[in-house]
């Protein structure tokens, strides 16, 4: 890969996403709804002082369970917007390798989504630390840390998973439904499934299930997967949705 | 393009109701042929079918021998019963009645580990009762002493009725009266033995001349909701009542000369909480007991589970509807097919409700297809597998298949109006998404019990309360929160709160239809 080509790409896909309509308003979105949800749970779980069972930083976290929603939006829309328009032809005709712009969008979303993520889960926990008694977790303990670092990779990981989605089945509302049904579906379903074996299972392959665990800072030892492995899963996914849709961009016409 | 609302021009042929009729068949043709909603549309049934009809739980009823099979008793109202307790008993022929004195109402409670701990549950019995027979399931009418509901009058399972409150001790014994005339049973308590208030009267049709009567003690299972963020776990297990009772005095004929004690529908491998049993004391008895006579429930405190476990499915064929739905308006606006639509027929809200019309019927026919053979043959696939199911009415059924329809069908127009409004499939697919399934989600997982209520209150996800296949009663402690499937509003009535929802949607998409360009 010319290094040139890849700067060229990456500059033309930058100026693509900064300036298309709505990208600003939903980075904001993405940072407004997660600490929102994230201060509405902890002060719904909030426990008297003293004593408390709930995992702090977990909780704190929680609103990454609504901003994956728009982190998916923001990514299905890189893509899905050049699709409806038409424009996907163009930017072919101008880059013609495919793995290029593929590997263009996918850094300068997760870019975007790196620092809407890492703002965030920063102000998440802020916001929790408000609103929580002490002690609060506090980001020199390593656990806390891994799952602030955690979470924002979270988001990047959804990020690349809804991209990939949405380049492999071409229509956006598609694609988010796809999306949205991996990781809100599997929750469900693992709670229908009384069979312990099965719904360990379930929580160790589901992309949310499976990747929140990385916010888990106590009771480390009833995770069904440990939490980095579980982040892997997700990695899993979001590396799979990439291939199949740089594969089906190289078969197919766009 | 000119703005909508000043260039609106009455269409040259039709009005009134033909005109809409021939809107909908536009939009019907609209719709049938495109192929990918058509296919969405058969996906979202095969999906709900799908997961209702795949097992996923094992059991072991009936897995292992005529012997494990689970059978609950049924009540003489045909519902499923819990009759487990200890019975000091003696016949009395005709009418009579029985009086005694309760001294002393103490318990035991299991603990998380082997152990157990003194307590009582709040709905720990004890006091006197009238039974039809030994059998369980029989007909009856008690009045008792509760852990922390006061003195009750309690018939036939599900009658429940208050009387004095507070709790008993050798200080401030409570005393108990039971009086039985024809099909009548009258329940009395006082505190000092001479002054009388009735507590309440059952009319138990059918009761024969000869019953059983005497004191009785149960304990129903304790459950403890454990509360932890992303995970909400359950302690629960058997407990143990023991009563002291004196001052026994009988009215009418009490034939027997002894009295005999049961511990109706003991259990065969009953752990040391579940074994109860009585003595004669000085002028009474002490008797202990474990289990519960009342309604059976499904869930932490009961056996099984319900015919609502087969209809997960509908969160996934939501999904599919609410893709569909939302690209049905939106896929206009991406080929300014909208443009066309609007100058073969400019009257605009119109045309919105023909949509609505059309996508509502398509949804309600395809969630109504999936439903009813989820409900009809997933409980037989459950039952297979070794799970004990609740058996429920068909009205309930037919409730549960057509909620399950109207649930979908609304959803869609709400995820076609959020479309029209947004105008974006993608966000407006979200939009739909998070606002019925993400609320539903957070009910059953992280969120405090009173916040996933609340959550369950206010939300489009308050509809899935019409897939509640079991009541919620007062007199049986549950975790009566929606992963069990218990919701706090009834079932039309969150419904209801959906269609709210849908309504404000679809007027917002309206007006804004009528006031921008195509």
């Amino acid at each position: 890969m010319r290094p040139a080509g890849m700067r060229y790409a990456l500059h033309a896909e930058w100026t693509k996403l900064r300036t298309a309509p709505g990208t600003v308003w939903l980075v904001l979105a993405v940072i407004a709804l997660t600490v929102a949800m994230s201060a509405a749970v902890t002060a719904a779980a909030r426990c008297p002082a003293g004593g408390c069972a709930v995992d702090a930083a977990r909780t704190s976290l929680s609103g990454v369970e609504l901003g994956q929603a728009v982190v998916a939006i923001l990514a299905v829309l890189a893509i899905g917007g050049e699709y409806s328009t038409g424009m996907i032809r163009i930017t072919l005709t101008a880059m013609p390798r495919r793995t290029i712009v593929l590997a263009a969008k996918a850094v300068v979303l997760s870019g975007i989504v790196l620092v809407a993520g890492t703002i965030s889960v920063l102000a998440s926990l802020l916001a929790g630390r408000l609103i929580l008694p002490g002690p609060h977790p506090s980001l020199e303990d390593g656990s806390v840390l891994r799952a602030t670092v955690g979470s924002v990779l979270y988001l990047v990981l959804i990020a690349l998973l809804s991209l990939g989605t949405a380049i492999a089945v071409r229509d956006p509302a598609t694609a988010i439904g796809i999306v949205l049904g991996l990781l809100y579906l599997f929750p469900i379903v693992i709670h229908a499934v009384s069979d312990p074996d099965w719904q360990r299972h379930l929580e160790q392959v589901g992309p949310m299930s499976a990747g929140l665990t990385v916010q888990a800072t106590t009771h480390l030892s009833g995770l069904p997967i440990g939490p980095w492995a579980g982040l892997g899963v997700l990695a899993t996914w979001a590396a799979a949705a990439l291939l199949s849709a740089g594969l089906l961009l190289h078969l197919r016409d766009a | 393009m000119t703005a909508g609302t000043s260039t609106v021009e009455r269409e040259d042929t039709g009005t009134g109701r033909d005109g809409f009729a021939r809107l909908v068949r536009a939009e019907w043709t609209k719709f049938h042929t495109v192929r990918g909603w058509v296919i969405g549309m058969v996906a979202a049934a095969g999906v709900i079918m799908g997961l209702g009809l795949s097992p996923g739980r094992q059991g072991s009823c009936g897995q292992n021998g005529p012997d494990s099979v689970c059978a609950l008793p049924v009540g003489p109202g045909g519902q499923e019963v819990t009759d487990n307790f200890t019975f000091v008993r003696r016949p009395l022929a005709g009418d009579g009645g029985i009086t005694v004195r309760v001294t002393s109402l103490t318990g035991l409670l299991p603990t998380s580990g082997e152990g157990t701990r003194p307590g009582l549950v709040p709905w720990a019995k004890a006091g006197i009762i009238i039974k039809d027979g030994t059998r369980r399931g029989s007909a009856y009418a008690a009045i008792m002493v509760t852990g922390a509901h006061g003195v009750r009058m309690q018939d036939d399972y599900t009658h429940d009725t208050a009387g004095p409150p507070g709790g008993v001790s050798v200080a401030s014994p409570r005393w108990l009266r039971l009086t039985r005339s024809g099909d009548d049973v009258s329940g009395y308590a006082s505190s000092d033995g001479t002054h009388w208030a009735r507590v309440g009267t059952a009319r138990l049709a059918g009761l024969p001349a000869t019953v059983q009567a005497g004191p009785f003690a149960t304990s129903p299972q304790y459950t403890q909701v454990i509360n932890q963020p992303l995970s909400t776990g359950e302690v629960s297990g058997p407990s143990q009542a023991t009563a002291a009772l004196d001052h026994v005095t009988l009215q009418g004929a009490w034939p027997a000369a002894t009295w005999t004690g049961d511990e109706t529908g003991a259990f065969s491998n009953a752990s040391p909480l579940q074994r109860g049993g009585f003595q004669q004391t000085a002028g009474g008895f002490t008797v202990t007991g474990s289990g519960d006579i009342a309604p059976a429930v499904p869930g932490a405190a009961g056996l099984g589970t319900t015919i609502t476990q087969t209809l997960v499915g509908t969160f996934a064929g939501l999904i599919a509807m609410v893709v569909v739905a939302t690209m049905f308006i939106t896929a206009e606006y991406r080929r300014g097919l909208v443009r066309t639509t609007l100058t073969a027929s400019p009257r605009r809200g119109r045309i919105l409700a023909a949509k609505a019309v059309v996508i509502a019927a398509v949804t309600f026919v395809t969630g109504l297809a999936g439903a009813a053979v989820v409900v009809v043959f997933g409980p037989g696939v459950l039952r297979a597998n070794g799970v004990y199911v609740h058996a429920t009415t068909t009205f309930t059924e037919v409730r549960l298949v057509v909620g399950t329809a109207a649930l979908l069908a609304v959803a869609a127009v709400l995820a076609l109006a959020l479309g029209m409004v947004v105008r974006r499939g993608v966000i407006a697919v979200t939009a739909a998404v998070v606002v019925i399934v993400l609320p539903y989600l957070l009910a059953i997982t992280g969120l405090p019990t009173g916040a996933a209520r609340w959550l369950l209150r206010i939300t489009p996800a308050s509809a899935f309360a019409v897939q509640q296949s079991t009541p919620q009663y007062s007199q049986v402690d549950n975790v009566y929160t929606p992963v069990n499937g218990y919701f706090p509003l009834a079932p039309w009535a969150g419904f209801a709160v959906l269609c709210a929802w849908a309504a404000l949607a679809l007027g917002l998409a309206v007006l804004l239809f009528r006031r921008r360009d195509a």
